[in-house]
This record gives C-alpha cells, sequence and structure tokens, in this order.
C-alpha cells in the first residue's frame, strides 16, 4: 500500500492527524484500543452531563472521521508489536475484546507512520499507596467521564499540574464529596517558574481563562485547593481508610510538625504523565533529553525516516497543542508519501506557541526530589512483584546493581505483568539517588526501560497462529469475513 | 470511515438500555449498562477490590484506569488476566474476581520447581 | 591507587567475574572492568542454565561435568565467606527432562542419552507413561523421555554480582563504565597497560572476558581471534501457579539446534518455570550479527513449539520478550588460554549459551593456567592457537 499511513492513538493527536493525512490524499488507518475515538482527553461523555471538553467540537471531529472516505478506523485494536522491515516498519495488530484469546490478527505494512500513543499519570509511590481506593488521577477521570461512577464518597485529590483541575471538575460531576486538591509545587516556585518563561506565559494566555474557571468551581463547592502540600501515607487494612498529609518544603520534603490525618475512602494522584514509548523505541525513535519523550523536529518527524509522532508523546502539553501536532505530522505523512500537501501554517504556529506553554508547564509543576523522603523500608515500589524500597537499597548497595536491566533482575523491580511501565522511572530515580560515587554510574540508556517489544498483552496460542506477513493488499488477517482493502 | 470491532458491545452509556448486558459476577446474576467497563461495573456495585496479590496477599483494584497498570485483573469466561478496566462487559459473561491466589496444579507440589532466574 | 592490579579481566559477565573471584582466590590483585553495568550483557539475557543434558561427549561435556561440581563447591564457600544474603544465587537442582515427541527422535535421544551415560552423565530413561508424573501437564504425544537429575539452574545476574562482590571483598576493583580500548605493549612485546576510557591502566595481564564482544577487543589488542553472536530471544510468560512447569523441560531437537553451526534461525522448545512463577519459552538460535531487533517470526515459532509441549499454555500472557548474543568459535568449543602473539594478553570467551554453567570451571582453569598451577582440566581442546579461533580471525574481523 503506496498511500497507506497508519495512525496509532486516537486522542486528539492521532484524530487531527488522521484527518490531515487522509485530507492530503492518504489513505488513514486509525488504530486504537477504545470503542470509540478520543483517547483519555476526550472520554465518551455520558449524555446528560454538558462536557466542555467533548463538546462541539469533538463532535464534529467524530463526525468527519466518521464521514471521511479514506480513513478506516480499527476500534478496540491493540498494536502489539511494531518491527522493521525494508523501507518501513510492519504493525501486527489484535482487534477484539481487551485481552480476549479470540481477537482478530492483522499485520499492516504502512508507508507512513504517525504515532499518536499518548501516555499516563505518573504516581509516585508512599506509604500505603497500594491500597485499594488509591487511584490514579486519570483512573478517577476515566471511571467518572467513561463510566458515570465515583471512584469514592469522601475523595481527595493530590498530585502536581493543572491536569488536577479537570480531574477535580469531572469528580464533582459525579457526585464525589472532594475534600481537598493538593498541589505539591508551592506558589512562589510555581510562579517562578512561570515566570522564567514569560513569552510562554502569554502564549498560554488562552488558558488563563479556563484555570480561573477550575478555581471558580473549587470555591463554589468550598473544596480546598492547598499548594505546598502532599499525601504522605495512605492508612487501612483492605482499603484506604485515611490519608496523612503535610505540608511541603520548596523541594517536597515534610515541613515537620505539618501532618494532618483525614478521614477518606478513595485518594487519587498525580504527579505529571509519562509518554508510552514502547512502540516509538521499537521504531527505533530517539528519545529527547530527558528520556522520557520522542525527540521531533518541527515538521513532528522522529529520528526515523517515515515515522512522526505528536501528542503527549511528545511532550506533555494538552489537547490542544495535541491537537495541532497531529495536523502537522499527519501532513508531514502524508508528504512523505510524495503526496502534495500545503504547509500547515496555523498548526505549525499552534505547535510553536503550545511548546513554549509545555516547557513552561514543566518548569512550573516539576517532580522534586524530596518525594524520595516520604517512602519507608517496607513502602513498595514494584507494586506488581511487591518489591519494597528496602530490597531496592539493598540490591542497589549490596550488589551493585547499576544498569536498569541488573537493577530489575537483581531486585525484580519492574519484572511483573507492567513490565515496569509504573515504577520503572521511580525506581530508576531511586537507585540513582543511592549511588554517589560517578564512577559507580554506567551510562544510562533511557530506550532501554522502555523497551518493550511485547507492546500490548498477547497470549501464547495467538502469538503461536499470528500471520507474519501482510496481504498483498497490505493487510493480513485471521479472520475469514474481513475484507480487503479496496 | 468504516468503525471496526469484533464483539457485539457498543460503546455509550444509554438510557433505557434496552440490551443491557446480563452477566454473572462470581455466580452472581447482574445487570450492567452497555458501554460498562468490567471494572466500572465492580466499582458501581462498590467493589474496592477483588484480587490478591502472588506475594503477600495484599488486595488490589483499579489503580491506573487505562490499562497501563495490570492491578485490575479479573477473570472473564474462564480467561484469566484480563484488564477489567478494559474490558468492556458483554451479554452472557461470566466474570470471576480472584480473591486469593489460583490454586497450583493438581499434585503440585507448592514451591517446588519454580525458582530461578530472569523473568 | 595503591598498587597496580596483578591481572585485568576485561568484561563483568558471569564468566568475567569467574574469573577474576578464581584469581583473587589465589591471592592476585585484580581489576575487573566492563564499559556498561556488571552483568548487562549475554549474562542478563541468559535463563541460568548449568546443564549436562545438552551436551554430547566430548571436552566440553568434560568441562561441564568439573564445573558442576565446581560451582557445588564454590557456592557453599561463598556463602561462608560474604554471607548468605549476598551469596544468594538462587541454585535450584530442578532437573532436567528431555522428551521427544516423534518415532525417529525417540530413537536419536535414546542412543544420545546411552552414549552420556558412557560418559558418566546421569541420564535416565522414562517410559513415556511415566512422564506425567514429572510433569503433569506435558502434552500427551511424548515417544521417549530422559531425565537429567544433575541440570541445574542458578539466577545468572545474582551469581556474576556474588562472584563480583567476593572480588571486591578480597582487595579488587570493579569499575563500570569504563571501557578497554586497547593495550599498551612493553619493548619486549609483553602487555604493559591496558588503554581505558579512563586512562591507562598499567598492568602484566589482561583476560579478554568479552563474551560476544571478544573479537573486538581482540582486534584492539592487536591479537584478534575469532568470535561471533548468535543470537538468542527468549518468551517470559505471566505469573503462573506453581507446579505448573517443574523442571526445564525441552524437546530433543534443541540438542540438535546447539550443536549446529547453520546461520539460519533455528528454534525449539525449551520451557521452565522461575521463581517468580513465570515461564521461561526458548530457544532461538540465528546468526544476524548484532542486530537487536525482536522477530515476531521467531516469537511465533517460540510460541508454536511451548503449546505444542505444554497445551496449558495457550490462554497464558505473554509478559516480554528479550534477546541476547551468545558467544561462539567456529568449532563450538570454550576459548580458554595464553594468546599465542602478546604475551601477557588472555582469552576466556565463546562459551555460547553455556556460559553460566561452565563459568566456575572456567574461571578456575584460568586461574591455573595463568598462575601455573597443574589444570584441573585438559586445556588442550580450548587453547586460543587452534585454526578455528586463529585462521580467517583477520579476515572476519
Amino acid at each position: 500500500m503506496a498511500r497507506l499511513i497508519a495512525v496509532v492513538g486516537a486522542g486528539p493527536a492521532g484524530m487531527a492527524a488522521a484527518l490531515a493525512a487522509a485530507d492530503a490524499g492518504a489513505e488513514v488507518v486509525l488504530v486504537d484500543a477504545a470503542p470509540r475515538v478520543g483517547g483519555q482527553y476526550h472520554r465518551q461523555p455520558p449524555p446528560g452531563l454538558a462536557d466542555q471538553h467533548a463538546g462541539p467540537g469533538f463532535a464534529r471531529l467524530e463526525a468527519e472521521l466518521a464521514g471521511h472516505p479514506r480513513v478506516r478506523h480499527l476500534a478496540e485494536t491493540v498494536v502489539w508489536a511494531l518491527e522493521p522491515r525494508p523501507g518501513g516498519h510492519r504493525l501486527h495488530l489484535r482487534t477484539g475484546p481487551a485481552d480476549s484469546p479470540h481477537r482478530t490478527a492483522r499485520v499492516l505494512d504502512p508507508a507512513a507512520l504517525v504515532l499518536a500513543t499518548g501516555a499516563h499519570d505518573r504516581a509516585l509511590p508512599f506509604p500505603g499507596w497500594d491500597l485499594p481506593g488509591v487511584v490514579t488521577a486519570g483512573a478517577a477521570q476515566a471511571l467518572a467521564k467513561g463510566q458515570r461512577v465515583a471512584v469514592g464518597r469522601r475523595v481527595l485529590l493530590a498530585g502536581t499540574g493543572p491536569f488536577l483541575f479537570p480531574v477535580a471538575q469531572s469528580l464533582i460531576e459525579v457526585g464525589a464529596h472532594l475534600v481537598g486538591v493538593l498541589e505539591a509545587n508551592r506558589v512562589g516556585a510555581t510562579a517562578a517558574g512561570w515566570l522564567a518563561r514569560p513569552a510562554a506565559l502569554l502564549a498560554g494566555r488562552a488558558k488563563l481563562p479556563e484555570l480561573a474557571g477550575y478555581l471558580g468551581l473549587l470555591a463554589r463547592h468550598r473544596i480546598a485547593y492547598r499548594t505546598g502540600h502532599a499525601v504522605l501515607a495512605a492508612h487501612g487494612t483492605d482499603r484506604v481508610e485515611a490519608v496523612t498529609t503535610a505540608r511541603l518544603t520548596r523541594d517536597w520534603r515534610v515541613v515537620p510538625g505539618s501532618a494532618r490525618r483525614i478521614a477518606v475512602d478513595a485518594v487519587c494522584v498525580g504527579f505529571g504523565f509519562t509518554p508510552q514509548l514502547e512502540l516509538a523505541v521499537a521504531a527505533g525513535c530517539d528519545l529527547d533529553a530527558t528520556g522520557t519523550c520522542v525527540r521531533v523536529d518541527i515538521a513532528q518527524a522522529t529520528s526515523t525516516p517515515g515515522v512522526f509522532a505528536a501528542g503527549e508523546l511528545t511532550g506533555v502539553g494538552g489537547a490542544d497543542l495535541a491537537a495541532a501536532e497531529g495536523r502537522v505530522a499527519g501532513a508531514s505523512a502524508a508528504r512523505h508519501l510524495g503526496l502534495a500537501v500545503p504547509v500547515p501554517r496555523a498548526a505549525l504556529r499552534q505547535v510553536r506557541a503550545g511548546r513554549g506553554f509545555a516547557a513552561a508547564l514543566a518548569g512550573a509543576y516539576p517532580v522534586r526530589p524530596g518525594w524520595r523522603s516520604w517512602l519507608t523500608e517496607d513502602t513498595l515500589v514494584c507494586r506488581c512483584e511487591e518489591v519494597s524500597y528496602g530490597a531496592l537499597c539493598q540490591a542497589v548497595r549490596q550488589r551493585a546493581a547499576l544498569g536498569g536491566r541488573v537493577l530489575r533482575l537483581t531486585s525484580r523491580v519492574g519484572l511483573g505483568p507492567c513490565q515496569g511501565r509504573i515504577c520503572g522511572r521511580n525506581a530508576a530515580e531511586l537507585a540513582e539517588a543511592l549511588l554517589c560515587r560517578a564512577d559507580q554510574r554506567p551510562p544510562l540508556t533511557p530506550a532501554a526501560s522502555a523497551r518493550r517489544p511485547i507492546a500490548a498483552p498477547i497470549r501464547l496460542g495467538e502469538l503461536a497462529t499470528t500471520p507474519t506477513e501482510p496481504s498483498e493488499h497490505g493487510f493480513a488477517s485471521t479472520d475469514p469475513t474481513d475484507r480487503s482493502e479496496a | 470511515m468504516t468503525p471496526e470491532a469484533d464483539h457485539r458491545g457498543r460503546p455509550g452509556p444509554s438510557t433505557g438500555d434496552a440490551g443491557a448486558p446480563q452477566v454473572t459476577v462470581d455466580g452472581v446474576a447482574v445487570t450492567a449498562r452497555t458501554g460498562q467497563t468490567v471494572a466500572g461495573l465492580l466499582v458501581s456495585a462498590g467493589r474496592t477490590s477483588w484480587r490478591s496479590t502472588r506475594g503477600g496477599g495484599r488486595p488490589r483494584g483499579l489503580f491506573c484506569g487505562i490499562g497501563v497498570c495490570f492491578d485490575c485483573l479479573v477473570e472473564v469466561n474462564g480467561v484469566p488476566d484480563v484488564r477489567a478496566c478494559q474490558r468492556l462487559v458483554a451479554d452472557g459473561d461470566d466474570i470471576r474476581t480472584a480473591p486469593r491466589p489460583r490454586p497450583a496444579a493438581p499434585g503440585g507440589p507448592a514451591g517446588d520447581g519454580t525458582r530461578t532466574g530472569e523473568a | 591507587m595503591a598498587a597496580h592490579p596483578d591481572v585485568v579481566v576485561v568484561g563483568a559477565g558471569v564468566v568475567g567475574a569467574a574469573c577474576a573471584e578464581a584469581l583473587t582466590a589465589a591471592g592476585l590483585r585484580v581489576t575487573v572492568l566492563d564499559r556498561g553495568a556488571p552483568a548487562s550483557g549475554t549474562t542478563a539475557a541468559g535463563e541460568g542454565n548449568v546443564l549436562v543434558s545438552d551436551k554430547e561427549p566430548g571436552p566440553e561435556l568434560v568441562l561441564a561435568q568439573h564445573s558442576l561440581r565446581r560451582w557445588r563447591v564454590l557456592l557453599p564457600a561463598l556463602r561462608e565467606e560474604l554471607g548468605p544474603e549476598l551469596a544468594e544465587v538462587e541454585w535450584d537442582a530442578k532437573g532436567g527432562l528431555v522428551v521427544a515427541t516423534t518415532a525417529a527422535g525417540a530413537g536419536s535421544l535414546t542412543a544420545f542419552a546411552a552414549a552420556q551415560r558412557q560418559a558418566g552423565v546421569r541420564a535416565e530413561q522414562l517410559a513415556p507413561d511415566r512422564v506425567g508424573e514429572l510433569e503433569p501437564l506435558l502434552t500427551p504425544g511424548i515417544t521417549a523421555a530422559v531425565h537429567y537429575p544433575e541440570d541445574a539452574q542458578l539466577h545468572p545476574v545474582l551469581a556474576a554480582t556474588t562472584l563480583l562482590a567476593a572480588v571486591r571483598a578480597r582487595g579488587g576493583a570493579v569499575r563500570a563504565g569504563v571501557a578497554a580500548l586497547g593495550l599498551r605493549r612493553a619493548a619486549g612485546g609483553a602487555v604493559s597497560a591496558v588503554v581505558t576510557s579512563a586512562g591507562d591502566l598499567p598492568t602484566a595481564a589482561v583476560v579478554n572476558a568479552c563474551g560476544p564482544w571478544a573479537g573486538a577487543f581482540a582486534t584492539a589488542a592487536g591479537a584478534p581471534i575469532t568470535v561471533l553472536p548468535r543470537r538468542g530471544v527468549v518468551l517470559v510468560t505471566g505469573p503462573l501457579p506453581p507446579g505448573t512447569v517443574r523442571h526445564k523441560v525441552y524437546d530433543a531437537d534443541y540438542v540438535g539446534a546447539v550443536a549446529s553451526g547453520d546461520a539460519d534461525l533455528q528454534t525449539s522448545a525449551v520451557v521452565e518455570s522461575t521463581r517468580a512463577g513465570t515461564v521461561l519459552v526458548g530457544s532461538s538460535r540465528q546468526r544476524v550479527g548484532f542486530d537487536d531487533t525482536i522477530r515476531v517470526a521467531v516469537l511465533r515459532e517460540l510460541a508454536r513449539k511451548a503449546v505444542a509441549l505444554f497445551p496449558v499454555l495457550a490462554d497464558v500472557p505473554v509478559q516480554r520478550a528479550y534477546g541476547g548474543f551468545r558467544p561462539y568459535a567456529p568449532d563450538h568449543l570454550p576459548v580458554i588460554g595464553p594468546d599465542p602473539r602478546v604475551a601477557g594478553l588472555w582469552h576466556v570467551t565463546g562459551h555460547e549459551g553455556a556460559g553460566i554453567g561452565l563459568a566456575a570451571a572456567t574461571g578456575q582453569l584460568l586461574a591455573e593456567l595463568l598462575t601455573g598451577a597443574e589444570p584441573h582440566v585438559d586445556p588442550t581442546p580450548f587453547r586460543v592457537d587452534r585454526p578455528a579461533v586463529l585462521t580467517g580471525a583477520e579476515v572476519r574481523a
């Protein structure tokens, strides 16, 4: 398929990329794990509740995609492997109910690829963070927006960054009693971060009314918004029953004497986001200096020819920036196919402004090193393999477990079902802090920790029968009723 | 666009839900809502945990909510290790939560021959 | 540094670590260098095999038998020296179970086991209908089975880091993130120092224990040898109930794949569980240079053969796949000994997929040769100046 572009991820970036590429004349396959387009941001709004995000703009986008003759949406579809082939990449897909062993297999050889796989909440460990009722902010939002269920009755929201606000709104909308919103960064620290980039602040001025709206909402519901505060511990036996909160120093160490106990039945935590890098790493894309995001140029091209990236994969900056990046990436992918595409000037301008805003955000709401002081010996770092902070320290100190792979194999951190998606960054930072001598530090390879050749769950029996080559039309499928591409 | 999915579940909660899926949770009949995930169903029913860890027997339920953490695993129609937050309920589903770790294979001396190495 | 090391070991994988352990036990001052983290290369990709079952009678089997005995002596000694925590390597004498699923396979497995018995291997032929007592969930379609109670497994990264801990405890040094770039030679031609990314390190003896990268270091040292990488990939399932897979179980065609030098992809079913409850599914052998791409076609073959052996695995989720590079010489024998061209340079590599198991005897043999002691194993088959290792080295390098 000389004109086939695969777009992975149907959030704001992927939707925009699919439309831009299809409008330019390309045939587009838009792949997403969810049953509907929209991603985490435009999660299907429950009827009867006005949702300012998934408003008329989203409905129009969804309709436009649905009516486009050159866009084929593969819903409930995961890309479980991506491998290089001469001149491009090969995608291995499974379509069907999540984790079912009876899904349809497809193999796709697109001429260009747009990765818009998004990000998930970063959760920091603290004593009791693995008690049921402690969830990520994203989980609470997905439950509220997608399932119309409140994660608890008395809920505390804690973490850092403005993305806590829409979560607060979602929780209020489904009737949760929000007992407070704790922002770990202090006002002064936040303002300094913003002021360091006045141009970005200006560029982000469109966000200010939105921010004011959220603060107004919290005020109307008499919900305390406390900066410089965090949840230090969750208490309970089979579920969370209470939390200890405390005031933090600028570096997120606990201010002595500031601890308070609050009764809650749910805690939602979010400390920024971790981009979902596995497909980008499988495609050989270079990461940026932080090692957490894919490096792209002005045209959203990654270091791998024919592979473009957009949205939170390239840095977290909100849905508007993601959509603008998607438009640029879609146009660039179409141009890669040799199609004549006008320069997406407006989108390029939005990306430039948005990136400044994203950088200001990152500067204003960093994760500061004092979080490491919240842990006790028996705090789990790895939830899957139940590796405690004490065990991690022991592996690093006794075994001199320096590299990521060696640390994983000696401590078992990150070796469970989530494969380090939740604990990888945290464990790496904890281990690094334990190594004081420079000659104990081998060169870090961030891409290695995101290397997951099995990018999504697949069963051994599915793998045993998986097609390895696409059909002549660019698709291979195990489903005899599957229509080949026209 | 040609939306494709290979099963009957249609997304989007709807009022009056004529085709509401009838499922069982641990053998008990439950009426779910169209578009509901297994996790949505369990949390709606007041469950906060539905699994225990292998090592410490710690209770686990929903955590990341978007398919990343693998905390919320359930068994659906006899197949274990299904992420409750990702799986849409479908009519007739037999959903089993696992409050205790699964038993050993018949005659298996627990802990024997299960050591070592990479994983 | 107060004194220069007597020996510099280049490469902190399990083989380099075992050499350094044996050298420090002999009283030498040793520094181990690794360009990355210790035990992060081939060692971290291994399954931890300490096997006699897959070796035909010959010098490698002899080395394997010695190494099995050596591990059994060395590990308790290290436990005494370092304490139980630091000496924990998850040694598991789980035993191997080799099965055939065809009539032809049954014949060759039975003959192979008979020859091994002649060479002193405990290889117990089982009636096919009794295999279920050892592995209840194995496919019923077994035509022959041999139980190897001597086969064991250990955790390769724990083993290597334990050996390195012993080196440090005896005053040796382990320097991570320091790359060895070449050698300095004295007027007579003998080694006088290792050139490293952190400056020159004076020494009179250098051990090239770079595994699959040993050829590159040998070339940089001015003494090329032929050691090539052979790709291997392993699948890891999600955690399963204890007792699902109890031994190292593999199809008899594995032995043929191990001995083959064919460049084409070869796969055979090798299935075993780990302490974490996960099941490891191997094994593949392929000559693709240092290309570390994980290929779906390879994973598919591993999955297909594993499900054929253990049908119960079909519904099990695959948690991850990882790959590594085995170092091999064209004649498939380890390389252990002095370089004939550069005095003071030693090579210890080429253990292919058996480096974990062979490390203990290998380290001991190297230390004996280097100190002039009586070798406990005949070193002749492993000598560096054999045609397979030296001939064509320049061409291939």
